[in-house]
């Protein structure tokens, strides 16, 4: 897999709105995709009893799977971590794991990696305390030392890479505590927790984040949860993570939205006066933070986007984006987008996720080879300049 | 044609010889649809087939307001004839109309064969009636209509009523059933349905059809697909309406093939039995309906 990457984000083992069918049309799919316990966690028996792994169960052999706790688009009450246990939000309620319980739903599912039980509410509210900060700390390593046992006992677990979890809040103490314990357990990567929020939030734990990717080996991978907008995106690779979750473009087809923003950080001259032009027609309709309730999220949109729910596109006949390869921007426009949008059809979401999803994932390409070429800078200041 | 929204909208809607005025429920804006206006509409969209407005009631309907619907389809069937534009581009179907009523339906019929369309469409219908009253007036309508141009039976169906209706004369079927029963989580199979969100189907890892084609039967099972519909990824309902989609060709096709190779009543009971457990238990209207073109089960 190449570095930095996103990975593919699913509900119930299938990416929003598309079947695999449609699915496959998307040009530069991840090689990884993301499964959440959340979503999964309620059906351990039935895949117990299917027995050949979650990838098959769902129709994804030919990806990689990585299941993380929780789903990062719909974050879970706090309040139900306990020294014992862990708790997951499904759509048919909680889901309490013990160790065991959690190692077990984990040798039905089969993931090529999964993230470790761990306690992430240190992060939850405003001004965490460094006794709980201490606490998630310690009782993720417990979890962690709790599994790794198990794991131990299974061969069928064994074929499954533990991903550690790094907590400790806002404390810098705890955090590099947690980083270099958690460094010294067989795990097959680390996952940062506790740095979602907003941008405002991210900022103020950058420097946490990078002191705590010092401490950790350079030849296994990095994630971190609950960032997935492109500034944060940058900000988080220019300090050592590798991987993210592509739930944006998901929170963006959710709210009538289409990624817009550009990646091209070395067009030729004709292309960037024309980009220009576009950039600035673009923010000078966007109006000051829109906030647009959605069925799924209260998310507010960006400057990465275009809310196609707009009375302008009515008529307007440009694909969503030009030159983009998507299936949307290849055989649609904005004014047919816009029409399903108004008409509530089923296919404004099936289109506008195709579009999102190629377009965020060509923008990962454009990092990729943005570092190869020594050129991350540029396209970071190409990326601020479109940041709200 | 927007005649149809004449029923399913009856209580936003008034019906006068100039058209269907439309209010709508959000901002009380009026619009009228009158056949010209129809016709303009489908003209823009540049279908290969439009349709004439006409003067639809529902099937359970009596009386007075019967006759004057079939005698206005027949005058805006003309003003459309009149108003299309391109006639030589896009195929207008007149709608035979009538309700229930074999006199009424007999002249509607008489009168619009007059008329020099490329093809007929047999409205009024699948509504509420009874299928006893159903097959009988579409097998009246079938009977009346030249040989040579299609038979546009429209709001048709259901597997079996699409297998009878075939053996009464009918070519062209349109129906909402098979995509919106797949977003209510039901997939249609040889023997009826599968209700897929029910308790039954969680542990089940058989495809849908294991006969099917299409790519949801390729890729998944009952299982996921039980697992998902009861998710809000509405993946769920899109591998179901692939798959229905699927089965209504599949089962168009094979009544095509049957007829070609002249073994169509062979098909027909063979359909029945595997829908019904037996050729015998199929429903009476659907055995009276083959009975009266000779075919018995």
């Amino acid at each position: 897999m190449d570095i930095p990457a996103c990975l593919l984000y699913t509900k119930t083992g299938s990416a929003p709105h598309l079947t695999h069918q449609t699915l496959h049309t998307i040009h530069g799919l991840p090689a990884m995709a993301q499964l959440t316990l959340s979503s999964l966690a309620e059906h351990h028996e039935v895949l117990a009893e299917y027995k050949e792994g979650i990838g098959k169960f769902i129709g994804m052999p030919e990806l990689l799977l990585y299941c993380s706790l929780h789903d990062p688009v719909s974050p879970c009450p706090a309040g139900y971590v306990t020294n014992k246990s862990v708790s997951v939000w499904g759509l048919g309620g909680r889901v309490e794991m013990t160790a065991s319980k959690f190692m077990a739903i984990q040798q039905a599912l089969q993931p090529d990696w999964f993230q470790c039980l761990s306690d992430g509410e240190a992060s939850c509210e405003e001004a965490t305390s460094i006794k709980r900060a201490r606490k998630s700390v310690d009782r993720s390593l417990l979890f962690l030392d709790n599994c790794l046992r198990l794991q131990e006992e299974s061969e069928v677990l064994q074929r499954s890479a533990i991903i550690g979890v790094i907590e400790g809040g806002d404390m810098m103490e705890e955090r590099l505590r947690s980083a270099r314990e958690t460094a010294k357990r067989p795990v097959g990567g680390f996952l940062l927790d506790g740095f979602q929020g907003n941008p405002a939030t991210l900022e103020t734990r950058l420097h946490l984040l990078s002191s705590v990717t010092a401490e950790l080996p350079e030849d296994k991978p990095r994630l971190i949860c609950g960032v997935s907008r492109p500034d944060e995106v940058l900000e988080c690779i220019e300090r050592g993570v590798d991987l993210f979750e592509s739930f944006f473009p998901y929170q963006v087809t959710e709210r009538g939205c289409a990624l817009t923003f550009s990646f091209d950080y070395q067009p030729n001259p004709e292309e960037t006066l024309l980009q220009q032009n576009g950039i600035q027609e673009e923010i000078k309709y966007v109006d000051q933070t829109k906030k647009i309730k959605t069925t799924s999220c209260n998310q507010e949109m960006t400057s990465f986007e275009i809310n196609l729910k707009e009375k302008k596109y009515q008529e307007d006949f440009d694909p969503l984006v030009r030159g983009c390869s998507c299936y949307c921007c290849k055989n649609h426009t904005r004014a047919y987008i816009h029409h399903l949008l108004v008409t509530n059809e089923l296919l404004a979401g099936v289109l506008l996720m195709m579009h999102n999803f190629e377009h965020y994932f060509g923008f990962f390409h454009s990092i990729r080879e943005a570092l190869k070429s020594d050129r991350l800078a540029q396209l970071k200041e190409l990326i601020r300049r479109q940041a709200s | 044609s927007g005649g149809f929204q004449m029923v399913s909208l009856v209580s936003l809607s008034e019906v006068t010889e100039e058209g269907v005025r439309f209010r709508s429920p959000y901002d009380g804006d009026e619009t009228l649809l009158s056949p010209e206006k129809s016709v303009e509409i489908q003209n823009a969209l540049g279908s290969d087939i439009i349709m004439q407005l006409d003067d639809v009631v529902s099937s359970t309907v009596t009386g007075p307001r019967v006759e004057e619907a079939m005698y206005r389809s027949i005058r805006w069937l003309d003003r459309c004839i009149a108003a299309h534009q391109r006639p030589d581009k896009q195929n207008l179907f007149a709608i035979i109309q009538g309700g229930l009523d074999a006199d009424l339906r007999t002249t509607c019929l008489e009168e619009m064969t007059k008329r020099d369309v490329p093809g007929f469409a047999i409205g009024g219908l699948s509504g509420g009636e009874s299928k006893g009253q159903f097959w009988r007036m579409v097998a009246l309508s079938t009977s009346r209509l030249p040989k040579d141009k299609p038979r546009y039976l429209m709001g048709v169906g259901y597997a079996t009523d699409l297998v009878v209706c075939v053996a009464l004369g009918c070519d062209m079927f349109d129906c909402v059933f098979p995509t919106r029963t797949a977003r209510f989580g039901s997939a249609l199979v040889p023997t009826g349905n599968l209700q897929l969100k029910k308790k039954q189907y969680e542990k089940d890892f058989r495809p849908i059809d294991n006969d099917c084609a299409c790519p949801t039967c390729q890729k998944h099972s009952r299982a996921f697909l039980h697992a998902l519909l009861h998710s809000d990824n509405t993946a769920a309902l899109h591998h179901l309406t692939v798959h229905n989609i699927a089965y209504q060709l599949q089962l168009m096709s094979a009544v095509r093939a049957s007829i070609v190779e002249k073994r169509f009543p062979d098909f027909v009971r063979d359909f029945m039995g595997t829908m019904y457990g037996d050729p015998t238990l199929c429903p009476t209207w659907a055995t009276e309906a083959l009975a009266s073109v000779g075919i018995t089960l």
